[in-house]
């Protein structure tokens, strides 16, 4: 009984002493990832009998091997994986040796799940990168690379896999390892180590082969175990952004979270950012224990020596060497979406705890991922990477992604669909936003109210080509300057042939076309005046962007609902008859969507109603303040 | 000071936990009274220490549970001064659905399968946490630690959101709901070593006693009340037996064991050359039947 407790608590030192490595597998469609981790859990003995008895079953159902094991549907587990005999989603297994302790993640071959192979490579401090011996490196493998690489993982092992289909030929071994040798030059890895292998056959895996008497490296498994990939930032400065503030009772105000670089102890001075204030670390508590200090990668409640104002989303940071605080960056993205990142648009941005609107400010360009050549990027569409500019709507901190992961990456949300559209890493900050105070001037939009006699803001028609915007826009003006209203209407006429002369009518251009209106739109309330804007604007994503810049309660949405069939029939200007005969590309209704908006401030019913009685729908909405 | 394998795990199901706090409108602690969610229970806990878990926790009730894990499940309860919701589906109810009468399929489908979707649904819950492992299964190998649920709680297995570092994305669509799992990075053996370290109390029947049961099916089934009627040649045994997982009494097998203390568990589970999953019936129903279940809104 002694013996057991005493072996059980020596075993329990002994593991808790081992470290953890997580790596990913990546690579092209067939070159062995899934066959490779099945092979290595099945050496390190941590296939269970059952699972094996059932793998024998499943093998002679869907196996590619004849009668023999097939590994990869050891990890394939989704059953339209092993119908289609492929890798969809990214899989996590769990091994060890007498060495380490490690996470595996067998991430998808086919391009069209690369955002599942970038989901394993942000956790993972090491590659195992497979190319097929009798295909070598494909675009695949560079795109894997490449992604790899940008998510800051330094340290990978080339596997050239499937040399027994090559009868273990050392020139072939050697041509590949130095083409991709070649090819990732100017990728930021900190070593490559290539080893020739057969996953399915097992040499170089667990055991060295004796059909390479040329190579004298490691041994996968041996590379794994002694890969020096600690990503620990433990040296670095103390950041801890803010998850949640527990507020039991009035006496206690502690602030949750975790730990992502440095240490702090009682009695260190921290700083709250972006306020910038300053307190005192009073206590640290995990659970029931009060703590001395805290490192890196702990999750625990921190409490202060004063009040401060502090929320889920600031960041605790060493007093003496916070944090920038900016607003505007350079970054890198993945992008991962269906639905293409355009130049203008705006999403949600959540990094570490804080969630802010952001706009992709510029798109600067994209890599082809064979040759590292910039490429133009008129948008970024599924699986591109590049490099854009990006705006936030309000400061916050960060690092640089290369310093500190925590602090420098984040996700783009889509507003409608909820989707994680991209992935993205903070280079650097374009400004600091200390440095971007305005002036502030004593004639203010108030100010300029209070002359005017009544409130400015923008009254945003939107609709299709023909449903009556213009004519509606120009009979409400004529009543509104009666009554003493300073108005004035921005419409194709006059934005169009002047200011916004160098747009066409692409997705991008539409985009833009509308951003400057807005920022227009405005400069014009500010300066006190009521603005009409006249466009089809169809795209919601645009109109939001555009409420969002002008301001909640200074934007009314007015949309004017005519049917598709009845604007056509009228065809003022004609137009319809050209875009159906394709004279006119991406004509709104015909080849272009018009999303209709979901709460405007007004509805318009223009196909049944008059204009005046439409004029007064409005007038009746409006607060003018006078 | 440095951490060790179990402090980063913990860490790590912390920042998790709370991180739903702060993306669902209203959370729910899922509470099976197993190992795996006792040690979530405990983990959530810390996070919040010194209040109290800040959402309730609910148990999906089948009423074929062991005795012993009723008793567990109302201590707890009170000890953590958490609210506990206990669900029942009331046509299962009605209809008397039970494993012996109906196959464990059925059994598990009404009763824990459309009870708990009910169950969500009644009370509008957003954002379930679940105990469940990616070491469990190979579906589960597969899962997002945020996992999506449409409104009618299907998992689209070929369409999971990207999940980066620890950014979680809780947005959803109305209808839409969240399962969260804590322990996604966890294997069977960290959750002894952890119950082990932090002395966190479980449901007896994890240790071996000797216990009456009849073997069926290559099963051996523990007569835990007198629902359960012998078939013609079977005869009640007392042997010495444990449990590696706990749900319905009659659709968990016991395994032979002397283990009855923690360290001989984890002895017994480092000799071990016999998956978990094995006791549970529901498995081996069909290849890749936990994905199936998962996509209908097993948990």
């Amino acid at each position: 009984m002694n013996d057991v407790t005493t072996n059980i608590d020596k075993y329990l030192e002994e593991q808790s002493n081992l470290d953890l490595l997580r790596f990913i597998t990546c690579g092209s469609v067939d070159d062995g990832k899934s066959t490779l981790i099945g092979r290595l859990l099945y050496e390190a003995q941590l296939i269970f009998e059952d699972q094996v008895a059932a793998l024998t079953n499943e093998s002679k159902r869907h196996g590619s091997q004849g009668g023999d094991i097939d590994f990869a549907l050891l990890v394939d587990g989704l059953a339209a994986e092993r119908e289609q005999g492929i890798t969809i989603d990214v899989a996590y297994r769990f091994f060890a040796t007498d060495h380490r302790k490690f996470i595996v993640a067998d991430t998808p071959g086919h391009e069209q799940y690369t955002r599942n192979m970038a989901t394993g490579a942000s956790t993972a401090d090491a590659a195992v990168i497979l190319v097929d011996a009798t295909a070598g490196a494909l675009t695949q493998t560079r795109r894997h690379s490449f992604i790899c690489s940008q998510l800051g993982i330094r340290h990978v092992a080339l596997a050239v896999n499937k040399m027994d289909l090559v009868d273990f030929d050392k020139a072939t071994y050697d041509k590949i390892v130095s083409d991709y040798l070649e090819f990732a030059k100017p990728l930021n890895f900190d070593e490559i180590s290539p080893i020739p292998m057969s996953a399915l056959k097992g040499d170089n895996v667990v055991e060295r082969s004796e059909k390479t008497p040329w190579y004298t490296g490691p041994t996968l498994i041996s590379y794994l175990e002694t890969v020096d990939a600690n990503q620990s930032l433990i040296d670095e400065t103390f950041r801890m952004p803010i998850q949640w503030v527990n507020r039991p009772d009035r006496t206690f105000r502690g602030f949750a979270g975790t730990v992502v670089s440095g240490k702090i102890a009682r009695g260190d001075e921290v700083r709250v950012l972006p306020s910038g204030e300053v307190a005192s670390i009073q206590d640290i508590i995990l659970y029931k224990d009060s703590l001395e200090e805290a490192v890196s990668d702990q999750a625990v409640t921190i409490t202060l020596d004063r009040e401060v104002d502090c929320s889920r989303g600031d960041v605790l940071v060493a007093s003496m060497d916070p944090s920038e605080v900016a607003d505007q960056f350079e970054v890198n993205i993945v992008w991962m979406d269906q639905e293409p990142g355009h130049h203008g648009r705006s999403y949600w941005l959540k990094t570490s705890t804080t969630r802010v609107n952001a706009i992709l400010t510029d798109l600067k360009y994209k890599y082809n991922v064979n040759t590292m050549e910039h490429l133009a990027a008129p948008d970024l569409a599924l699986n591109d990477i590049g490099v854009a500019t990006l705006s936030v709507d309000k400061p916050i901190a960060f690092e640089p992604y290369d310093s500190n992961r925590s602090m420098g990456s984040f996700v783009l949300i889509d507003r409608y669909s909820n989707a994680t559209v991209a992935a993205g890493m903070i280079n650097f900050a374009l400004r600091r936003a200390k440095n971007v105070h305005q002036q502030k001037l004593v004639v203010d939009k108030a100010a300029r109210s209070v002359l005017n006699n009544h409130k400015s803001q923008v009254l945003w028609f939107t609709g299709l080509s023909g449903a009556g915007k213009s004519a509606i826009a120009d009979a409400l003006e004529q009543k509104l300057h009666a009554r003493g209203i300073r108005t004035y209407i921005l419409d194709g006429d006059n934005v169009r042939h002047g200011l916004n002369q160098d747009l066409g009518f692409s997705d991008n251009d539409r985009i833009e076309n509308i951003r400057r209106i807005a920022e227009v739109a405005k400069l014009m309330i500010d300066a006190g005046l009521v603005v009409l804007t006249s466009f089809i604007s169809p795209f919601r994503a645009e109109r939001d962007m555009a409420r969002q810049l002008v301001g909640e309660g200074e934007f009314v949405e007015i949309f004017v609902d005519t049917p598709l069939e009845e604007a056509e029939r009228r065809d003022v200007k004609g137009l319809y008859a050209k875009a159906r005969k394709g004279e006119l590309p991406n004509f709104t209704g015909i080849d272009s969507p018009y999303e209709a908006p979901l709460n405007p401030e007004v509805h318009l019913h223009s196909g049944e109603d008059s204009i005046d009685v439409c004029v007064q729908q409005i007038i009746d909405t409006l607060d003018l303040g006078n | 000071m440095d951490m060790t394998h179990l402090d980063r795990l913990e860490a790590e199901s912390i920042h998790i936990i709370r991180e739903v706090l702060a993306e669902a409108e209203n959370p729910v602690m899922l509470y099976s009274i197993g190992k795996d969610s006792s040690v979530m229970l405990r983990l959530a806990e810390k996070a919040f220490y010194p209040s109290p878990p800040p959402f309730p926790l609910m148990h999906v009730d089948t009423r074929w549970k062991f005795q012993a894990m009723y008793e567990v499940r109302d201590k707890i309860a009170e000890e953590t001064g958490m609210d506990l919701i206990v669900h029942v589906n009331p046509e299962g109810v009605e209809k008397n659905i039970n494993p012996f009468d109906h196959g464990s399929a059925l059994h598990t489908d009404i009763m824990k399968t459309q009870g708990l979707k009910q169950a969500l649904d009644k009370y509008g819950f957003d954002c379930a946490f679940g105990g469940a492992r990616r070491d469990e299964e190979k579906s589960r190998a597969k899962e997002r630690v945020f996992s999506f649920r449409n409104s009618s709680h299907r998992w689209d297995p070929k369409n999971q959101r990207p999940e980066l570092w620890n950014l979680y994305n809780g947005r959803k669509s109305p209808g839409e709901s969240v399962r969260v799992f804590p322990l996604s990075n966890w294997t069977e053996l960290d959750v002894w070593q952890y119950i082990y370290r932090e002395e966190i109390p479980i449901v007896p029947l994890y240790y071996a006693a000797e216990r009456p049961v009849v073997e069926r099916d290559g099963m051996l089934m523990m007569v835990d009340d007198d629902r359960l009627k012998l078939l013609p040649g079977e005869k009640v045994e007392t042997k010495r037996v444990r449990f590696r997982t706990l749900g319905c009494y009659p659709l968990t097998g016991a395994i032979e064991s002397d283990a009855d203390n923690m360290q001989k568990i984890l002895l017994e589970l480092l000799e071990a050359r016999t998956s978990e999953r094995q006791g549970r019936a529901i498995d081996s129903d069909s290849d890749g039947s936990m994905e199936k279940k998962k996509q209908e809104g097993y948990f």
